[in-house]
């Protein structure tokens, strides 16, 4: 595939990470799985950039790959570049990448329950990060993770060091799991559906927190979610996947606006809309892709309503198209035809 | 609703408390009162949406419904029978009325039983049919939830999310009820397969003039498929009206305040629109707030708030809502 080349409006920039042609495989008893089949995206300085996609349309998978997160094996990362501050990250030795996993690239993962260790209390989880990584005593360590808690809206913070993480609601515990992931001033955070597991009301509250936090600290994030309301929200762009491939990348106006791909058209009407009227919902035919092998034909087409039969024998490549505007299809759903352009 | 509209099932003071036991003599110390005190009607042919958040005791009103729970105090109407007081046969009788759909459709199936097995389960219990006439109903139900009527002998891990539900509402169908608890249907699927299963559910709703109960604790889908719709708040509900007046004009502050927190796929409107975030979290059940149990939250709430508990009243057209400042 194809890199393409990133530009504002003719202005050049300069991504903080930068992916290319990221292949991820499974070796599975079924058979090898493909999961993530060539993704290049980048990531600007204090943007945030939203992986919007179904569950097993391997938005997960891509961002657990770039710090090599995955069991290897069965995972294989089969092929790419993942830049971050002139390294390939995917070339490093373990000792060198476990200085910037949670130094550097901070993570937050959907499930705080699950990811914080219930034996130990929260103080020793935050300290943990800023012990190993910035070589804080630990007087020093339990000063900042009390600063951290404050940041992140938990209140008492000082007394509550010392609570375990059952001591603690749902969206507490998801505070103190981005208090851990800041803990070292991380340039770049990746948010693995961080609200997914919350109420509304409390998902409202870690949305406003996070929002307060770029405002504050500027690091960019790279947000992965599967609700696109909660998308449009936050994200200066969106990347679209489906089947382990990227099928539309746009900055936000702009795909909510004018969306190309017919996937993501999809899903927009799926969602009720406000007032409509509308008696019945538009679904999309069909069930999302096992895949089973590297695509040979476009991952969506036999749930689309547009596919003709280039899209059965090719699997489209991520296009540029006016702006910054890419999309990964062979119609052009505003003229009504194939497009003619590739 | 329609002009003619009848109430099929009515909630009266409803009421589901769960002991606490603690100490060497298991002794009873409290009680979670999960549900504490619902009054609501469905009318026949209607969709009621229940929404709350987690922990707010939607599902265990759900459940109370149908008598799957025992209830601490209060009456659930069926048809002018109150259900909470019906003997053990009387009960199996009312049973194959009323059905429920669940929410995870992995765990409400059995793997070991074919589909044909766990579709004719209930005809097996409360029909006198042939196993002929049940292989026949079986495939026409397969059918009429969109699902290949060959797929009889297969087992439900073979299936996908989506098409689990499918059989889970194919299930609930079997014996021809008048009314069908959803517990969060939708919950655990996809975004592309929600819209699937929704459309199957008003579908059926329109050609067997089923009446529903929906809990769901997605409000934009609820808009999409409920007559009315209901808000519950730590065991209570807070306001109970019909949907466009619900949405668009919401009257108690933590209807407000849920309504805002639901993000609008819409960057343009996201922007400028104006957002409530309540603090704090949800009470225990089992140690509510006194006065009103919103009023640990709530962002209006005076002096009387925390001492008198606020009665259900009749607001705007067909709306209750237990708020004292709410008009």
């Amino acid at each position: 595939m194809k890199k393409i080349k990133y530009s504002w409006g003719g202005r050049a920039i300069k991504p903080v990470l930068d992916v290319t042609d990221l292949k991820t495989v499974f070796h599975t008893q079924d058979g090898v799985v493909h999961a993530v089949n060539g993704i290049s995206f980048h990531l600007e300085e204090g943007e945030l950039l939203s992986v919007v996609g179904e569950s097993g349309s391997g938005k997960s998978v891509t961002m657990m790959s770039l710090l090599k997160l995955l069991p290897i094996p069965p995972a294989e990362i089969a092929s790419g570049t993942v830049m971050f501050e002139g390294k390939d990250l995917l070339q490093m030795e373990l000792e060198e990448l476990r200085a910037i996993r949670g130094g550097k690239i901070g993570f937050i993962f959907q499930d705080p329950m699950t990811s914080l260790n219930p034996v130990f209390n929260v103080g020793f989880q935050i300290m943990e990060p800023l012990i190993e990584h910035m070589g804080m005593d630990k007087k020093q360590a339990r000063a900042r993770a009390v600063e951290l808690l404050e940041l992140v809206g938990i209140p008492g913070a000082s007394d509550r060091l010392d609570d375990f993480p059952h001591q603690f609601s749902g969206g507490m515990r998801q505070r103190v799991m981005i208090a851990i992931a800041l803990a070292c001033d991380p340039k770049i955070l990746i948010a693995d559906e961080p609200t997914t597991a919350l109420d509304v009301t409390i998902q409202a509250q870690i949305i406003e927190l996070i929002k307060e936090l770029r405002k504050k600290l500027g690091m960019a994030i790279v947000w992965i979610t599967h609700d696109l309301g909660v998308a449009a929200g936050i994200s200066d762009r969106l990347l679209v996947m489906y089947g382990g491939s990227v099928v539309e990348h746009a900055v936000v106006g702009d795909l909510y606006k004018r969306p190309l791909h017919p996937y993501t058209r999809a899903l927009l009407n799926t969602l009720p809309a406000e007032g409509s009227g509308e008696t019945r919902l538009r679904s999309i035919k069909g069930s999302p892709p096992n895949i089973g092998a590297e695509p040979t034909s476009c991952p969506f087409a036999p749930r689309c309503d547009h596919a003709f039969e280039r899209c059965h024998n090719e699997n489209p490549p991520l296009k540029r198209l006016d702006g910054v505007h890419d999309v990964a299809c062979w119609w052009d759903v505003e003229k009504e035809a194939p497009r003619h352009d590739s | 609703m329609t002009a003619d509209a009848e109430t099929l099932v009515r909630a009266e003071n409803l009421k589901v408390h769960f002991p606490i036991h603690a100490g060497i003599f298991r002794r009873q110390v409290g009680a979670v009162k999960a549900v504490d005190g619902l009054n609501f009607d469905i009318k026949r042919g209607e969709t009621l949406g229940l929404v709350g958040e987690s922990g707010c005791g939607k599902s265990t009103a759900g459940r109370a419904m149908l008598r799957l729970y025992e209830l601490t105090d209060g009456r659930i109407d069926f048809e002018g029978v109150d259900i909470a007081s019906l003997g053990k046969d009387a009960l199996r009788e009312m049973r194959p009325r009323m059905q429920m759909i669940f929410q995870d459709p992995q765990a409400c199936l059995n793997p070991r039983m074919t589909v044909g097995d766990i579709i004719a389960e209930p005809l097996d219990e409360h029909t006198k049919m042939s196993s002929k006439e049940k292989r026949e109903k079986v495939k026409s139900l397969l059918e009429s939830v969109g699902m290949n009527p060959d797929y009889v002998n297969r087992y439900p891990h073979e299936f996908s999310g989506g098409q689990r539900q499918r059989i889970g509402i194919a299930r609930a169908l079997a014996l021809e009820p008048d009314f069908i608890v959803c517990d969060e249907p939708i919950a655990a699927l996809d975004v592309s397969i929600q819209a699937q299963v929704v459309n199957l559910l008003q579908d059926i709703q329109d050609r067997m003039g089923l009446t529903y109960l929906f809990i769901s604790h997605d409000l934009s889908m609820v808009r999409h498929i409920a007559d009315r719709v209901a808000v519950m708040y730590l065991g209570r509900i807070v306001e109970l009206a019909p949907k466009e007046e619900l949405y668009k004009n919401p009257k108690h502050p933590y209807t407000k305040a849920l309504l805002s927190a639901v993000p609008v796929p819409d960057p343009e409107v996201e922007k400028t629109r104006e957002h409530i975030v309540l603090k704090g979290d949800v009470p225990s059940p089992a140690n509510p707030p006194s006065g009103c149990r919103f009023s640990t939250r709530c962002p209006v709430a005076q002096k009387n708030c925390f001492v008198d508990d606020p009665e259900w009243r009749k607001i705007g057209d067909g709306g209750f809502v237990a708020c004292h400042y709410a008009e």
